[in-house]
């Protein structure tokens, strides 16, 4: 049993705006039977370039129903510019939330709604297409829509993903690549956010030190590293010299020296002592591919 | 609001006689049936006695009954205590419509290096015994497909199939959760080793199931600690449970026939006035063979999911194959081993009926569905007018 909240009820049981605009500004249609749920939207421009109307058509869950009625109410009335600002979220939040497992009927709408403003502005009928490469067969999920619904929803697992887009829900063949994508959108969030330094303290004992390498390692240099598919460990700490393995595809980088030099002792020098130089552990790293 | 209860296949209700039977034995005759006192040895009585009552529906000997938690322990201990008590055999034959109680723990022996073969079904959803023959071999240590499937109904020829297997010398084990109550099973004039059963399923409480065992049929024990169950499966006996479920077998026993002919009118009424009333709608799997409480119908261009929050308003309750309501995002496997198109997948319903329905129910049903049915397909896109 799917716990909706009353207004996803409401809009059930009583969609607003069904049907087909005849003759129509803009007409979006996602998804197949095949899938489960599709939605064709059709929306009308008033003189201002104001969505004037909005109607839908969906096969779809109860879910599906309510977040095609809830768009085509968010809708009408606004400037087509502040339509095509329109995420999965507003429609959600405008039903007062839907079950994680049902949000991929929120990106729905948006996805529909797009369509339907792309097709107005292509000017002709043409259809909606998949752009970049698809991820998901099974669902015909691209790169650029996992990226969107991680980035729009702030999402971190791969079961959200497949919450969210369907990604991943059929065969799950492409799980692994779902992670991927999570992991690198979450580097590329850590690049941007600014960590708290570590505290450089005056006098550190021996494991005070290991420890604020350690969490200068953790917080300011491997999630750089991870958004390129890297990683790194540290291997030890003797006296100033940090010995540290890079790992993945640092590993077998070209740019492994500068990437040493600029980033990895850079960083441990800024936060830790600037006495510090560092070494990578290369025969151990050797040692461990065998 | 009154609820209209065609959700048998999920679970039953308790019966009135098996509630006022099972009663006792909470807070007076509370005791564990293996202590020495009489206050605790009485109990180890009625669980004979129940032992009589359900070996006495099954047509074998109480020796050869089992009590366990559920049908899915059962199928659990039937599949893997067969593999372990025949080392050197490393393939098991089962079907791709199995529940999952059979089919996950299948692919999960995969997983550890068995050979699984999934037999196929046609589109009606009936197995091609010439493919079952061709893959037994000296290698297969069980085949195990299911009397009745839960989601169409569809009786596969059991007895056919456990005469096959035994004719070479392999275990056979049948989920028969489905089927036991619905339709006549005598183990004693069959070739079935092994079969699970689950008490829910047929009006006894929930939390008790039973494995029959043929005598003679090797099988490790899937649960061990005390002797309970012979020591073919330790743990305390859910005494109200397993004295429920003896009162159940009772009740399915008496009237057998009778009661089973009237189901099947009910259901037979209500699937031909559905029919009659909407178009674009079809029975998903072979009439010909199927329980007699069962009807899996498809609607076309909707989805199932909606149909039963629409049916749920009047209290109507049934349940769906589509994806929304299978917890994955694609819709029942049955329904797809059986090619039924998915257009029609997504928006299957399956209506199972028990003794305790009405005929005004089944009325009352036929008059509300066509009208949900026509209103979801004004929402629908798939529909041009």
């Amino acid at each position: 049993m799917w716990e909706y909240t009353d207004k996803v009820r409401e809009h059930f049981f009583n969609p607003r705006n069904v049907g087909e605009i005849p003759d129509p500004d803009g007409v979006g249609e996602v998804g197949s039977l095949a899938c489960g749920d599709a939605l064709k939207l059709t929306f009308k421009l008033d003189e201002k370039g104001r969505i004037k109307d909005a109607k839908f058509k969906t096969f779809g869950c109860a879910s599906a129903i309510a977040s095609s009625s809830a768009l085509t109410e968010i809708i009408k009335g606004m400037p087509l510019e502040e339509a095509a600002k329109v995420t999965n979220k507003d429609i959600a939040d405008y039903l007062g939330g839907l079950p994680e497992q049902k949000m991929h009927c929120s990106v729905m709408g948006r996805e529909a709604l797009e369509a339907a403003i792309e097709n107005y502005k292509g000017g002709s009928k043409k259809k909606h297409v998949l752009e970049g490469k698809v991820v998901c067969n099974c669902f015909g999920v691209t790169e650029k829509e996992i990226e969107r619904v991680i980035h729009e929803n702030n999402l971190d697992t791969v079961e959200q993903v497949t919450n969210y887009c369907k990604a991943g829900g059929g065969c799950g063949g492409c799980k692994g690549e779902i992670e991927k994508i999570i992991e690198r959108i979450k580097g590329e969030r850590a690049k941007q956010k600014t960590v708290p330094a570590p505290v450089k303290g005056q006098k550190l004992t021996n494991i005070q030190k290991i420890q604020l390498i350690q969490q200068t390692i953790n917080e300011q240099i491997r999630p750089a590293l991870r958004a390129d598919g890297g990683n790194i460990d540290l291997i030890d700490v003797d006296g100033n010299k940090v010995i540290v393995a890079l790992r993945g595809m640092c590993a077998q980088c070209a740019l492994a020296n500068i990437t040493m030099k600029d980033l990895v002792e850079a960083k441990i020098r800024e936060f830790v002592s600037p006495e510090i130089y560092v070494e990578e552990a290369k025969d151990l790293a050797d040692e461990q591919g065998k | 609001m009154k609820t209209i209860y065609f959700d048998n296949n999920a679970t039953t209700k308790v019966a009135d006689e098996v509630l006022e039977e099972i009663k006792p034995y909470f807070c007076d005759l509370y005791g564990n049936p293996s202590s020495m006192h009489t206050f605790g040895g009485q109990i180890g009585i009625k669980i004979r006695e129940a032992r009589e009552k359900t070996a006495a529906l099954l047509g074998c000997d109480p020796g050869e009954i089992i009590f366990t938690g559920c049908g899915t322990e059962s199928d659990n201990t039937a599949i893997k205590g067969t593999l372990a008590a025949h080392p050197d055999k490393r393939k098991v034959i089962t079907t791709r419509v199995e529940h999952p109680a059979v089919l996950s723990v299948c692919r999960d022996l995969e997983n550890q290096g068995y050979t699984v073969v999934e037999l196929s079904v046609d589109k009606k959803g009936r197995l091609d015994l010439s493919e079952l023959k061709s893959h037994l071999d000296d290698n297969t240590a069980i085949v195990t497909i299911m009397f009745a499937n839960n989601e169409t109904g569809v009786v596969f020829p059991v007895e056919k199939i456990a005469e096959i297997v035994k004719s070479k010398g392999v275990i056979f084990h049948t989920d028969a959760v489905q089927a036991v109550g619905k339709i006549p099973i005598n183990l004693s004039k069959s070739n079935i080793d092994l079969l699970s059963l689950s008490g829910h399923k047929l009006h006894a409480p929930k939390g008790v199931g039973i494995l029959y065992v043929r005598k003679g049929t090797r099988l490790a024990p899937f649960m061990l600690g005390g002797h309970q169950e012979g020591g073919r499966r330790a743990g305390t006996e859910n005494v109200p449970g397993i004295i429920g479920l003896g009162r159940a077998c009772e009740l399915a026993m008496r009237n057998f026939d009778q009661e089973n002919k009237k189901v099947k009118s009910l259901r037979d009424k209500l699937e031909k006035g559905i029919l009659a009333k909407c178009p674009d709608c079809m029975v998903n799997g072979d009439t010909e063979s199927r329980l007699p409480n069962t009807s899996n119908i498809s609607f076309e261009f909707i989805e199932g999911e909606s149909i039963l929050l629409m049916l749920d308003r009047f209290g109507i309750c049934a349940s769906s194959g589509s994806a929304c309501t299978s917890g994955s995002l694609e819709p029942s496997h049955v329904l797809r081993a059986m090619g039924v198109p998915f257009t029609a997948a997504h928006g299957s319903i399956r209506f199972s009926l028990s003794r305790y329905n009405t005929e005004e129910e089944v009325d009352f049903t036929v008059e509300k569905i066509p009208p949900i049915i026509a209103r979801l397909r004004e929402l629908s896109p798939f529909i041009k007018k």
